[in-house]
């Protein structure tokens, strides 16, 4: 109590108001923002090193800026980034349904389908991607015909390596071990809609399949998608591993290049990683719009667009134009 | 007058816990019911068991004559299948406590989605939203999203989305409860409009002074069983059951 007494400015919080000051003229004072000393210093830190490494892409000659000019657009990446972009499309699309297919009989309360689906995913995400393709390009080997038809009864077969080209079973491959994350994504987006929604569908007697694709889909959507761009993303880079069952795809072209041409080793992945950053970069693009159109209703005002932004900071607002 | 709801000793447990109780009532057409009761005496459970939102241990509904929800197969009820279950619960509107309203819909689009769904033409259908969004004061406001509207809009919009499919008879679960005070005068001043219209209203309220003014019979309900109907006057002035003067003292201290 009385060493307390003695000091009584140190024992008041922080708030208190000194005797004898004129409260009038304090608060009509600008408040002093509180300054952050170490966020500068470590900025500086990180522009330096930062700077450092820029520097070195101008100074060490190895990176040859001059020969990824002329890799960059050479007919072999661009057939490269083709098989790159053509496997990953189709199996982005593939696996978006068969994971809605796949989520739905998890969440069916069929047994039989809860079951399957579950052990579908179980078996797809266990296993590795590498090892799927792999197996399924060794195929022709475990079943060199396949078909379906009726147990022991006739049966529609066609010849398994004069049916599947290596990239339907690099797709295939994709897609299957795909769909299995993509089942989960879409699940959880499934459960999070709300209940009252499916009451409210229910109540008014819309039918099913349309309380599906009308309500239910769109809502779940919206935490869908940055969930499934996050998959489709992994899936280019999966894609890469085509390369081991022979399929050249961007990665594996500049490999290959790349022993053909040894010297041009590090040009060669400076273009794969410079490509991989533009697909990316689009597909990221894409995401902001298509996540915006399944915001509409769940925020009072959409953000503006980074187009509006870019006109509104130019001062081109349609108001200007039309007045003009 | 003729029945147009009649429920006959609907019973209902979850687990061991019996929610109703053969609970046996009927409702005139056109008329107005207000039903009361403690929270937890199964006052919604009856209400969604009326559109087969719940289904019944025992028991069964009827509108206008017709079994809700199940068909007589032999000496026995047998539940029908989902697609007779939602094309009979066009006749039954419901309005819920937190609105439910779509939220990725438009206004205009929550009101057609249920008649478009049931084959009525888009151009009609939108017609017919915009005259119902009139009725319930919302006109303006077709274009926007269901967050961008107050909760006493959102529920007069969801109003206006139950009597799009014209039903016979239209559900209401507590819906001013969700509400702050100032915005529950708006949403039962609509509810007031659609009595006397000829449609057959059931309503779960804790609004007594309401239920004094609109009402055509009061049900009292408590753990599941109907202790009490009769007139609003019966009921609200003079209950004759030691429970309902009980639970109107509380209410309405
Ligand atoms: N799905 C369920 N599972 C288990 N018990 C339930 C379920 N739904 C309702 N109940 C129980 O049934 C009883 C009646 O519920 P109900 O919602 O019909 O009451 P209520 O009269 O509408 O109450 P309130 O005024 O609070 O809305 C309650 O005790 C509740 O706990
Ligand atoms: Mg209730």
């Amino acid at each position: 109590m009385t060493a307390l007494a003695q000091r009584p400015t140190d024992a008041q919080p922080p708030g208190t108001l000194p005797d004898g000051i004129d409260a009038h003229r304090l608060s009509e004072r600008r408040v002093v923002p509180l300054r952050h000393p170490l966020r500068w210093v470590i900025t500086g830190l990180v522009l330096v090193l930062l700077l450092n490494f820029a520097q070195t892409l101008f100074t060490n000659p190895s990176w040859e800026w001059e020969k990824v000019g002329v890799w960059f657009f050479s007919p072999p990446i661009l057939k490269g980034l083709q098989l790159t972009i053509i496997a990953t499309a189709i199996s982005t699309v593939v696996s978006f349904f068969g994971g809605i297919v796949v989520a739905l009989a998890r969440l069916s309360g069929n047994p039989v389908l809860t079951t399957l689906s579950s052990f579908y995913i179980w078996l797809f995400r266990s296993v590795p991607l590498l090892l799927v393709l792999v197996f399924l390009f060794n195929l022709g080997n475990l079943y060199p015909e396949i078909g379906v038809g009726i147990p022991f009864g006739p049966q529609f077969t066609v010849n398994t390596v004069a049916t599947l080209t290596p990239l339907a079973l690099g797709v295939i491959g994709l897609s299957l071990s795909e769909i299995a994350y993509s089942a989960e994504v879409v699940r959880s987006g499934l459960l999070a809609v709300d209940q009252g929604q499916h009451e409210a569908a229910d109540a008014l007697g819309i039918p099913k399949h349309r309380q599906f694709t009308r309500i239910v889909l769109p809502q779940a959507l919206r935490s869908i998608v940055p969930a499934y761009v996050n998959q489709i993303i992994g899936l280019i880079k999966a894609s890469s591993l085509l390369y081991y069952v022979s399929l050249l795809d961007l990665f594996g072209i500049a490999q290959n290049l790349g022993s053909t041409y040894p010297t041009d080793v590090i040009p060669l992945l400076v273009v794969a990683t410079i490509w991989y950053l533009i697909l990316t970069s689009v597909i990221a693009i894409v995401q902001y719009y298509i996540e915006r159109f399944y915001a509409r209703g769940s925020v009072r005002v959409l953000p503006p667009t980074p187009l509006q932004r870019l006109r509104k900071a130019l001062g081109w607002n349609r108001a200007k134009v039309s007045a003009a | 007058m003729s029945q147009a709801i009649a429920v006959h000793n609907a019973t209902k447990s979850y687990g061991d816990k019996t929610v109703l109780r053969g609970v046996d009532f009927s409702v005139e057409a056109g008329t107005v019911t207000v039903i009361l009761g403690p929270s937890g005496s199964g006052k919604s459970t009856l209400l969604r068991a009326i559109n087969h939102l719940e289904k019944l241990d025992e028991g069964f509904v009827s509108l206008n004559g017709e079994l809700i929800g199940v068909r007589v197969k032999g000496t026995r009820l047998k539940e029908l299948r989902p697609k007779d279950i939602l094309r009979q619960r066009a006749k039954i509107g419901f309005v819920f406590q937190n609105f439910n309203l779509f939220p990725h819909l438009t206004i205009l689009e929550n009101v057609t989605e249920a008649p478009i769904s049931h084959g009525v033409k888009a151009a009609e259908a939108r017609e017919n939203a915009r005259a119902l969004l009139a009725r319930v004061g919302l006109s303006e406001k077709e274009a926007d999203y269901p967050r961008q509207l107050s909760g006493g809009q959102q529920q007069r919009v969801a109003i206006a989305r139950a009597l799009a499919l014209d039903p016979d008879v239209i559900l209401f679960d507590e819906p001013t409860s969700a509400l702050d005070p100032e915005l529950v005068g708006e949403v039962l001043a609509v509810i007031r409009t659609l009595a006397g219209s000829g449609k057959t209203l059931i309503v779960v309220t804790h609004e007594i002074g309401f239920a004094r003014e609109v009402a055509d019979r009061v049900v009292f309900m408590d753990e599941g069983a109907i202790i009490e109907e009769g007139t609003p006057d019966q009921v609200l002035t003079r209950p004759a059951h030691p429970r309902t003067q009980d639970f109107l003292s509380k209410v309405l201290a």
